[in-house]
C-alpha cells in the first residue's frame, strides 16, 4: 500500500505529513509533485496544509488547476481515498470534491492554537478509530477557516451525516465560545457523499506524537492505514 | 552628471568621505558609482561607527564554525549538524510602513540563513513600541499623546501582521521573542527578526565568488524600483518628511521566498553551486562586491541581462534596488545549465548576468558601456571606520525605595478599600501583570504559526522556545532578551544583565548556553553620549559572554533610531542559543502538580531601581539598576542545569521584570494541558539567607540570578545537595497547592489571591488595548 502527499508550490506541511506517515505510523509514502498526472500507484492521497501559490486570489483557488488535481479528482471519483488538511481542505472545496467554501476568520486574524474538536461520525476510514462524540485536542493554524455553504447544502450535509468534526468545548458542548473562526454550525471538517474524501481545518499531523504535547491526531492516520490494509487483503 | 554638494548631502556622503572616494578611485566617481558608494558606505552596510568597538566582542569558541563576517553565524551542535542563526533589525522601514517593513525584515533574515545552506526551522522577534494604553496617555508629551497611542497601536498591529503573514506563508514557525513598550519607541519602533536553520557541516555554503571565469547567476524575483536607498534611509534619523520615504520600503512576497528556498537548497545539494549570497540591503551592489571581496576576486555584471519588472530602469536604479527574494549565485564551471534548470523548475527567473574576474573590482556594464568600475575593497574593507567621540555620563545610582514607599502610601490613600498589606500587594501584583511589558503576549503569538514543521516542543509562553532536531535526540533552546531600561540607566551593567538573562532563560529550559547573536539598536552615533553607551554596552556584553563561554557569532547594528532629536534607549537585543543533549531534559516554567515543592535558587536584594514596579507606580525609568554578580549568576545557572540533567526538576522559571511575585504567578498560570494551579509560599527562610527584610523588595525587586524551581518532594534533598556543591544559595519556599497564590513572611500574609483572577488581568491586558476602537483625535 502507498500513501501519497502532494506538494504544491507553497505547501508547507508536506514534510510534516510525510514524517507522520513514514516515521510515526511506519507506512510507505511518497511525495507527488504538482505537475505529475499519474497517481495510480497510490491508495490514499493527502493534500497537506500550507500556502499553495501564496494563497493568491483565494486560498486553494490556483492549486485546483494544477495538473495533479485533475488526476486526484478522477482518483476520488473512482473511490480512492483523499484527505485534505487545512489548505488541502480549501483546495478540495475549490475543486468541487467537497461542497462549500472556507472564508476569512470571523475575527479577521490568523489564529494558531489548540482547540477542542468533537468527532461527529465514525463511519469513514478516517474516523473509524475514534468514538462518536469523542472530544479531541487538535491544533489549528489558519486565517481562512470559516466554513460556509448555502442552506440547501447545509441541510444535505446534516441529514446525510457528513459533518465529521465540530469545534466544541472541552466537555463536547457546541458553543459560540468554542468556535475559533465563525464556521457555520462550528463545522471543522466534512466528507463527500461517497465518504472517501475528507477535508478538515485542524492539523492532525501536528498532534501525532506525545513529544509535541498531544497525539489525538495519530488515530486518524492509523485508522486510514488499517482500513487500507483490510481493503488490499480483500482485493488480493 | 555634475556631483554637487547637494547631491552628496542627498546621498548622506560627507565632504571628507567624498575626498576619500576620489582617492580610492583615482578619479571622480560618476553618478551611478556615487550611488553605489552611498549604500555600501552607509552605516547600515559598512558598520563604520561600530566596527572599532565590535572587535572587542569574543568571537572564538570550540563550537564555532563561522563567526561574524558572513551572512549568518554557524555553530556545531553535534552529530554532524550545525545551526546557522542571526538577528537583524528592520526598524526604520517598520515605522514608515509597518506591515511591509516587518514582513521584509523577516524575509531578509530568512534569506541570510538559507544562503548558508541551512533550512530555516525557527524564527523569533523582539519588538518595541510606544505606549498603547489609554491610561498612559499624557498630552504634555508628544510621545504619549492620544494621537501617539493610536499610532503605536496601528504600528504594532501592522508589524505583527506583517511578521505573521510572511513567516506563516513561508512555512517557518515563529516560536518566541519579546515585546516591550516605552515612550522612547513611539516614533522609533524596533523590529528585530531572528532566524535559525539547520545544515549538515559538509553542506555549508559561503558568500564567496570563487573561481575566476565562473558564471555569476541572478535568481529569484524580478528587479523593480522598490527599496531604492533603503540602506541609506536606515542610516539616518527621521524628520517630518519621513512619510515621503515610503518608496524606500521594500515589498515582500513570501511565496516567492518559499520557492527560492526550495530551489536554492536543491541547487546546493546538486553540487552545481560554488558560492551564493542573498541580495539584501543594497541588493545587487552589496552581494556582488562582498562576494568578490571575500574571495579575493572581482565580479563583472551586465545589467542588460537582469530580469526587470519595470521598464526604463537606469543602472543606478538597478544597482540600488532592494527588491526582495533575489539571490546571486556563482556556478561551478560547466554546471551553469544545471543551476538554471533547477530554478526554472520552481518557476523562478534565473539568468547568467556576469562572471567572476581576477581583478578585484566590481565592474558593471549597461547598454554596451561600463557604468561602474570600482575596486571591491574600496566598497568593503576600505570603507571608513570612525572612532567617534564619546562622552561618559553618570550612571544611575539612586536608591528608589523611598520613592516607591511614598507611591504605595499614596495609593493607599487614593484607593479606599486597600486596608491590609495583602490588599496592597494584590493591587500592585494586578497592575504589574496588566502592564504591557509583563502581560501575556498571546495576542501577538497567536497570529504566528508556531507549530509548522512539527518541531516545536515548547510553545511560546515559557522562558525559552525549544525546537527538536528530528534526526537526533538533541533539541535547541532559544531566547531573545533585553531590558533596555537597565541599559539606558547603566549601559555596561544593563548589557551584562541582558546577556545573563538570556543565558538564564535557556538554562531554565534545560539547555547549556552555546552562542550569541545580537542586534544593537541605538540612537545617533554622532552624539557622544550615545557613542559612549555603545562602547560600554560592547564591554558589558563581552565580559558576560566570556563568563558564560558564549561567543558572539554575528549580528547587526542599527544606529540613528531617533526622531527630531529624541532617541531610543540603548537596546542591545541578545539572542541566545542553547543545546539540550537529551530531549527528556526539556523543561518548562509551569508548576506541574499539587504536592510538588517550590524552591528558589539565588538571593534577593534591594534592587527596586529601574523596576517595572517603579514604572507602573510613577511612570519613571530611574534608579540604580539591579546588581549582577556574574560569578553568582553562573553558580545559579549551573545548579539549575545540573538538577535538570539529573532528572530532578519539574519546572524552572527565572525571575525578571516584576520580580519574584510575578515569576510565582506566571508559574501558577494555566498552560497547555493544565488549568491554573495555586502555591503556598513562605519567604521567611529565603529572606534570612538573602539578608533582606523589606517585603516590597522581596516581592518585586528585579535582582538577577534567581530561578524558581518546582520539584517532587522526594527530589528536594538531592537538589539542595547539587546547589551546595555548586555554591548556589537555595531555599525551599513552599509547595504547589490549592487555587490561590498565598505568600507569607515571618507569619504575615503578604498576598492571597485567586490565580484564575490574576490570570484574567494578565491575559486581558493586550486585547484590552488593541481590540478596541481607536480614540478619535481632537485636533
Amino acid at each position: 500500500m502507498k500513501f501519497g502527499v502532494v506538494i504544491f508550490p507553497g505547501s508547507n506541511c508536506d514534510h510534516d505529513t510525510y514524517h507522520v506517515i513514514s516515521k510515526v505510523i511506519g507506512q510507505p509514502v511518497d511525495f507527488i509533485w504538482h505537475k505529475e498526472t499519474d497517481v495510480d500507484r497510490f491508495d490514499a492521497i493527502i493534500l497537506p496544509g500550507g500556502f499553495s501559490y501564496g494563497d493568491y486570489l483565494r486560498s486553494g483557488a490556483i492549486a485546483r488547476f494544477s495538473p495533479v488535481m485533475k488526476s486526484v479528482v478522477e482518483f476520488a471519483n473512482d473511490g480512492g481515498f483523499v484527505l485534505g488538511i487545512c489548505n488541502g481542505f480549501q483546495i478540495l472545496c475549490e475543486s468541487g470534491l467537497l461542497p462549500g467554501a472556507l472564508l476569512r476568520n470571523r475575527d479577521l486574524k490568523f489564529i494558531c492554537e489548540h482547540v477542542n474538536v468533537r468527532v461527529e461520525q465514525t463511519n469513514t476510514i478516517f474516523t473509524a478509530a475514534y468514538q462518536p462524540g469523542q472530544v479531541l485536542s487538535l491544533p489549528i493554524a489558519h486565517g481562512e477557516g470559516n466554513y460556509f455553504c448555502d442552506e440547501a447544502t447545509l441541510a444535505e450535509l446534516e441529514t446525510e451525516g457528513r459533518v465529521m468534526f465540530r469545534y466544541s468545548a472541552a466537555d463536547g458542548q457546541i458553543t459560540d465560545e468554542a468556535n475559533p473562526n465563525g464556521s457555520l454550525r462550528n463545522i471543522a471538517g466534512i466528507c463527500n457523499r461517497q465518504r472517501n474524501v475528507l477535508g478538515l481545518m485542524p492539523h492532525p499531523e501536528r498532534a501525532a506524537e506525545s513529544m509535541l504535547g498531544c497525539k489525538d491526531g495519530r488515530a486518524m492516520f492509523l485508522s486510514m492505514a488499517d482500513a487500507l490494509v483490510q481493503l488490499l487483503k480483500a482485493r488480493a | 552628471m555634475q556631483i554637487t554638494s547637494e547631491i552628496l548631502a542627498q546621498h548622506n556622503i560627507t565632504p571628507d568621505e567624498y575626498e576619500r572616494i576620489k582617492q580610492l578611485m583615482g578619479r571622480e566617481p560618476n553618478f551611478t558609482e556615487l550611488g553605489i558608494f552611498s549604500v555600501m558606505w552607509s552605516e547600515h552596510c559598512s558598520y563604520k561607527s561600530s566596527k572599532v568597538h565590535l572587535r572587542r566582542l569574543p568571537v572564538t569558541g570550540d563550537c564555532l564554525v563561522q563567526g561574524p563576517g558572513e551572512n549568518a553565524g554557524i555553530v556545531d551542535i553535534g552529530d554532524g549538524w550545525c545551526a546557522a542563526f542571526k538577528i537583524e533589525s528592520h526598524n526604520h522601514p517598520s515605522f514608515i510602513e509597518p506591515y511591509q517593513g516587518a514582513a521584509t525584515g523577516i524575509g531578509g533574515i530568512l534569506r541570510d540563513i538559507f544562503t548558508m545552506g541551512a533550512r530555516p526551522v525557527a524564527a523569533m522577534d523582539s519588538l518595541r513600541f510606544g505606549p498603547i494604553r489609554d491610561e498612559e496617555s499624557d498630552e504634555s508629551k508628544e510621545q504619549t499623546s492620544a494621537k501617539s497611542i493610536a499610532r503605536n497601536r496601528r504600528i504594532m498591529a501592522g508589524v505583527v501582521k506583517g511578521l505573521g503573514d510572511y513567516g506563516n506563508a513561508f512555512g517557518v514557525p515563529t516560536v518566541g521573542g519579546e515585546v516591550y513598550f516605552d515612550p522612547c519607541y513611539s516614533l522609533n519602533p524596533l523590529v528585530n527578526a531572528f532566524a535559525l536553520g539547520l545544515v549538515r557541516r559538509e553542506q555549508i555554503f559561503y558568500g564567496k565568488a570563487e573561481g575566476v571565469s565562473n558564471s555569476v547567476i541572478y535568481a529569484g524575483a524580478k528587479t523593480g524600483r522598490d527599496g531604492i536607498h533603503g540602506a541609506t534611509m536606515a542610516s539616518a534619523e527621521f524628520d517630518e518628511a519621513a512619510m515621503e520615504k515610503r518608496p524606500t520600503v521594500q515589498v515582500g512576497d513570501p511565496f516567492s521566498e518559499k520557492l527560492l528556498l526550495e530551489a536554492c537548497l536543491e541547487a546546493m545539494r546538486s553540487g552545481a553551486i560554488v558560492g551564493i549570497q542573498d541580495m539584501g540591503a543594497a541588493g545587487l551592489t552589496s552581494s556582488s562586491c562582498e562576494m568578490g571581496a571575500r574571495a579575493g576576486n572581482g565580479v563583472e555584471i551586465n545589467l542588460d541581462l537582469v530580469p526587470q519588472r519595470e521598464t526604463g530602469m537606469t543602472a543606478y536604479e538597478m544597482m540600488l534596488s532592494e527588491s526582495q527574494e533575489r539571490m546571486l549565485i556563482v556556478a561551478a564551471r560547466g554546471h551553469e545549465r544545471q543551476v538554471l534548470e533547477i530554478f526554472h523548475r520552481w518557476d523562478l527567473d534565473a539568468v547568467i548576468i556576469g562572471k567572476v574576474i581576477a581583478e578585484q573590482r566590481l565592474r558593471v556594464t549597461h547598454k554596451g558601456e561600463i557604468v561602474a568600475d570600482i575596486p571591491n575593497l574600496a566598497l568593503t574593507d576600505e570603507a571608513p571606520k570612525y572612532n567617534r567621540p564619546m562622552k561618559e555620563f553618570a550612571v544611575a545610582s539612586e536608591d528608589v525605595s523611598p520613592k516607591i514607599a511614598a507611591a504605595i502610601s499614596n495609593l493607599k490613600s487614593q484607593i479606599s478599600n486597600l486596608k491590609s498589606e495583602a490588599d496592597v500587594t494584590t493591587e500592585l501584583l494586578r497592575r504589574l501583570l496588566a502592564s504591557p511589558n509583563i502581560a501575556s503576549k498571546q495576542w501577538v503569538y497567536r497570529q504566528y504559526d508556531h507549530m509548522v514543521r512539527t518541531n516545536t516542543v515548547v510553545l511560546p509562553g515559557s522562558d525559552a522556545a525549544v525546537i527538536r532536531v528530528k534526526e537526533t535526540r538533541r533539541s535547541m533552546a532559544m531566547s531573545l532578551d533585553c531590558n533596555s531600561r537597565y541599559v539606558q540607566l547603566n549601559p555596561r551593567e544593563g548589557a551584562k544583565l541582558a546577556v545573563a538573562e538570556s543565558a538564564r532563560n535557556v538554562v531554565c529550559s534545560g539547555a547549556r548556553p552555546l552562542a550569541v547573536t545580537n542586534c544593537l539598536n541605538f540612537a545617533s552615533p554622532e552624539r557622544p553620549e550615545v557613542m559612549w553607551s555603545f562602547s560600554e554596552t560592547i564591554d558589558g556584553m563581552a565580559e558576560a559572554c566570556r563568563v558564560f563561554s558564549t561567543p558572539v557569532t554575528g549580528g547587526n547594528v542599527s544606529f540613528y533610531n531617533e526622531t527630531e532629536g529624541r532617541g531610543i534607549f540603548p537596546t542591545p537585543t541578545i539572542g541566545m542559543l542553547g543545546v539540550i543533549e537529551d530531549a527528556k531534559h526539556i523543561t518548562t516554567q509551569w508548576f506541574k502538580a499539587e504536592g510538588d515543592l517550590v524552591l528558589l535558587l539565588g538571593a534577593t536584594h534591594n534592587d527596586l531601581g529601574a523596576s517595572e514596579l517603579l514604572s507602573v507606580l510613577t511612570g519613571e525609568a530611574a534608579g540604580a539598576v539591579p546588581k549582577l554578580d556574574l560569578a553568582e549568576e553562573k553558580k545559579v545557572q549551573e545548579a539549575c542545569l545540573k538538577a535538570i540533567q539529573a532528572g530532578l526538576v519539574s519546572s524552572a522559571h527565572d525571575c525578571a521584570e516584576g520580580g519574584l511575585a510575578v515569576a510565582l504567578a506566571e508559574s501558577c498560570f494555566s498552560s497547555y494541558g493544565r488549568t491554573a494551579i495555586g502555591a503556598k509560599i513562605d519567604l521567611t527562610e529565603h529572606a534570612r539567607l538573602s539578608g533582606l527584610t523589606d517585603s516590597t523588595a522581596l516581592l518585586f525587586a528585579e535582582s538577577p540570578s534567581r530561578i524558581v524551581l518546582s520539584v517532587k518532594s522526594e527530589n528536594v534533598d538531592q537538589v539542595k545537595e547539587i546547589a551546595a556543591e555548586t555554591g548556589a544559595i537555595v531555599a525551599v519556599i513552599g509547595e504547589v497547592a490549592g487555587n490561590n497564590l498565598a505568600i507569607t513572611l515571618s507569619g504575615d500574609t503578604l498576598a492571597n489571591d485567586s490565580v484564575a483572577d490574576l490570570e484574567r488581568f494578565w491575559n486581558g491586558a493586550l486585547p484590552k488595548s488593541l481590540e478596541r476602537p481607536l480614540p478619535t483625535s481632537e485636533g
